[in-house]
């Protein structure tokens, strides 16, 4: 019996405007809404409404198919003003079939830098899910599948019953990413891998003419999977949402590829599809994981130097939590919201300087020409809010 | 194979990036084995009619003329009236000069062996076409800069243009040191595309590492290179302006000469900012290096630059680069900062940044002198040599 385990990941960051040093203290405006919407604009085109629609269609058809969806809170932020967008999400969970997870509101690096603010962030994410789909995920994905056992033990604690995580080569060893495992330390949390493999032929390898297995055909995609069976319970499919349509046009096939995938892997009658929580609760964990230095699905070495690979993305995140205590004191909304927008971990993957191996999927949606750009205006806005700190202080303080 | 080349004096003697990249050139393609005799004017200065040095699989053919890349007509005069007495081979202006040149060009050609005839800039052009009608051998044209990098497309002087072109349409293959040029090129001369290659220039290595030199208590923003239009130390200045307004601790300085150098001088008491700006004049062989190692940022805001080998110099010092968009060395480095010229308040964003923020600093630092090893001058050699394989009739 092999159950297959789809989650998406719906994000979007509120990118931020050409900043100079000349607004310090002066402009409080840090984001480019023009560029925001009209990225929004573009992907609910190309990606998010086509492929709802045809996630609606496969449900309907095929009552067998399930999926998962995380969607950020920056994401559902940016659509509230895309009222048919919401709409065919919201479709999408009525019927039954789909599984909402939650995540850090922000998509941030939190939990590394401030426990108290990775919670607030969670519960933050919790509410918004609740208010607009009215239900309450049991299990948790860490932004960027960041993951270690501390933040299981974390998440448990939180009272989720599965967290989910990359299938790295370098934790797992000679073991297979396609069982639950049990966190160590935890007793009650279980935890799903990535079958990096298998997901990657699909978000990453589907359109490229160089790969050896091109073209990638639904036949030869179950050929693969099917080989799991017998020799794992799970086949976790986990991958970002704008995959269809957007990192993989729709001239590559990638609908239709979608389209085809449910019925021809439930050719086989031992297989099925089941959504994060049902993993959970039907399968045992087979072994125990012990993962201290943390983890992503991030990049080749699937570690966290897409994010804090170099100085200066170090200053940027170090600084960023470094005025916290303040944010939090001066009392005033609008900056605390500022703030938060700015942990967003797309604005710290966009001063990566190892482009040389990974350099494409740092180009996606990448506002800036250059890591250095994307450092300087970071920088210069953190300086603002800064500033504007200095003023409360000044204001409030005496 | 055996190339005849035209081009120019070699560092130290040379007064910028043209000689620095023939030289450079000239190294790669005898790593490839390939054998170049090399004509290069020679100052009456230093004269000797004809001196021919072998050095290895180079030979050095010197011919007497005071012509030099970056001569403008007027500049011809004065040099000639230095001249204390003016042969009468040399001709009563600059294009006489480069005729005289192209003159002596073709007796080299006739006594010269050679596969494939190669020449740098428009000077050279008519020497390489005569040597052509001579030899029959292919012609391949290297354009460093065009008149419209000179003059910013005001003051176009026709018979320099005309030369360039008339190079262009008769050469077998046109090399360009980059797209931005190649681009010039296919506009400005309408030269076949399909006949342009984009050769990126390279820059040299040292045999030891460099070491940081301290300059005072200030930070120093360096602009380096010909105080002339085409380099845009205008719009240095207006920069400067405005980040010395919010940054107390820096000092631009400006090394090189030009015809704007009075103008600029003068624009900078005007500007009230003479206080944190020094004049070093033109440096030459390790008084550039010195320059970059004690540079904070080494910014070339030319408003355009066929290609720019002093941003590689400057990287290979491990000090970090602005550069403008405007120039052919932004096709093929990363690790940098970039901005339009005209921007100069990017310009100052950027220079101040990096006076602010260390780690800004710290990682243009390692990475640009990580990135810079990349280019090797075997590189563009190689390239050279395919070039010259393709236009060879065996």
């Amino acid at each position: 019996m092999v159950s297959f385990c789809f989650y998406f990941q719906v994000h979007q960051p509120f990118r931020l405007r050409k900043y100079p040093v000349f607004d310090i203290g002066n402009n409080h405006d840090y984001f480019d809404n023009d560029k925001n919407q009209e990225i929004m604009k573009k992907v609910a085109e190309k990606c998010y409404l086509p492929t709802n629609k045809l996630m609606l269609d496969l449900l309907k058809h095929e009552p067998r198919f399930k999926i998962s969806y995380s969607l950020s809170g920056t994401f559902l932020d940016q659509i509230e003003k895309m009222p048919e967008l919401l709409e065919s999400f919201k479709k999408l969970v009525d019927t039954g079939r789909v599984e909402l997870l939650d995540e850090t509101y922000y998509h941030s690096l939190s939990f590394l830098y401030s426990k108290a603010e990775f919670v607030e962030q969670v519960n933050l994410h919790k509410q918004k899910i609740k208010q607009l789909f009215n239900y309450t995920p049991k299990v948790f994905r860490n932004t960027e599948l960041v993951y270690n056992n501390e933040l299981a033990r974390f998440i448990e604690d939180l009272g989720y019953i599965g967290i989910l995580a990359e299938g790295a080569d370098r934790v797992l060893g000679w073991r297979s990413p396609d069982f639950l495992y049990q966190p160590a330390t935890t007793s009650k949390i279980s935890l799903l891998l990535r079958n990096y493999k298998l997901s990657d032929d699909i978000s990453f390898r589907f359109s490229n003419k160089g790969w050896n297995e091109y073209p990638l055909t639904t036949e030869k995609f179950a050929r693969w999977a099917n080989k799991v069976n017998g020799n794992g319970n799970v086949i976790n499919l986990f991958m970002d949402y704008e995959t269809f349509g957007e990192h993989q046009w729709e001239d590559t096939g990638i609908f239709e590829f979608l389209r085809n995938l449910p019925k021809e892997l439930l050719k086989h009658p031992d297989n099925d599809f089941k959504t994060p929580s049902e993993i959970v609760k039907i399968y045992k964990p087979i072994g125990q994981l012990d993962i201290h230095s943390p983890i992503s699905w991030a990049d080749m070495e699937r570690d966290l130097s897409a994010w804090l690979g170099n100085k200066m993305q170090e200053t940027a995140l170090r600084d960023i939590y470094g005025v916290e205590h303040s944010v939090k004191q001066s009392d005033d909304p609008a900056l605390l919201a500022d703030w938060r927008k700015l942990q967003t971990s797309d604005h710290f993957y966009y001063m990566c300087t190892k482009w040389f191996s990974d350099g494409d999927v740092h180009k996606y949606f990448n506002p800036y020409d250059s890591p250095y750009d994307a450092f300087i205006s970071f920088m210069n806005i953190l300086n603002d809010i800064k500033s504007r700190l200095k003023q409360e202080v000044m204001i409030n303080g005496g | 194979m055996r190339v005849l080349m035209f081009g120019w004096e070699y560092p130290p003697l040379s007064s910028g990036g043209l000689g620095t990249a023939c030289y450079g050139l000239t190294k790669g393609l005898s790593h490839h084995n390939i054998d170049v005799t090399f004509v290069v004017p020679k100052h009456i200065e230093n004269a000797e009619h004809v001196k021919i040095v072998s050095a290895d699989s180079k030979k050095i053919i010197e011919i007497d003329s005071i012509i030099t890349p970056y001569m403008t007509t007027l500049e011809y005069k004065q040099k000639k009236y230095h001249v204390k007495s003016p042969d009468s081979i040399y001709g009563k202006d600059l294009f006489q000069e480069v005729h005289n040149y192209s003159l002596k060009a073709k007796e080299i050609a006739k006594e010269e062996y050679h596969d494939v005839i190669h020449c740098h800039d428009w000077m050279t052009f008519r020497a390489g076409i005569e040597a052509k009608k001579i030899s029959k051998k292919p012609l391949v044209v290297h354009v460093h800069a065009t008149e419209f990098d000179r003059t910013g497309g005001n003051g176009i002087n026709q018979h320099v243009y005309e030369t360039e072109k008339l190079g262009m349409q008769e050469a077998d293959a046109v090399i360009a040191v980059s797209n931005f040029t190649k681009d010039k090129i296919i506009e400005h001369y309408g030269i076949n595309p399909d006949k342009i290659n984009v050769v990126h220039n390279a820059v040299e290595f040292p045999e030891t590492e460099p070491k940081k030199e301290k300059f005072g208590l200030d930070k120093v923003v360096l602009f380096l290179g010909r105080i002339t239009l085409q380099k845009g130390p205008d719009y240095f200045l207006k920069a400067a302006k405005k980040v010395i307004d919010s940054e107390p601790n820096v000092t631009f300085v400006m090394a090189g000469s030009g015809d704007m150098e009075a103008n600029i001088i003068e624009k900078v008491a005007e500007m009230g900012i003479a206080h944190k700006f020094l004049f070093a004049g033109f440096l030459k062989g390790s008084e550039v290096d010195r320059a970059y190692k004690m540079a904070h940022l080494y910014v070339m805001p030319s408003v355009s630059e066929p290609f720019g080998i002093v941003p590689l110099e400057a990287m290979r010092n491990n000090t970090p680069v602005l550069i403008s968009k405007q120039s052919g060395v932004s096709e093929v480095i990363d690790h940098c900062l970039k901005v339009d010229f005209w921007d100069t308040d990017e310009m100052a964003n950027k220079i101040i940044s990096t006076l602010r923020y260390n780690e800004l600093h710290h990682e243009l630092s390692n990475n640009g002198s990580q990135e810079v090893k990349k280019f090797s001058w075997n590189i563009p050699a190689k390239k050279c040599v395919d070039i010259y394989n393709s236009v060879i009739r065996w």
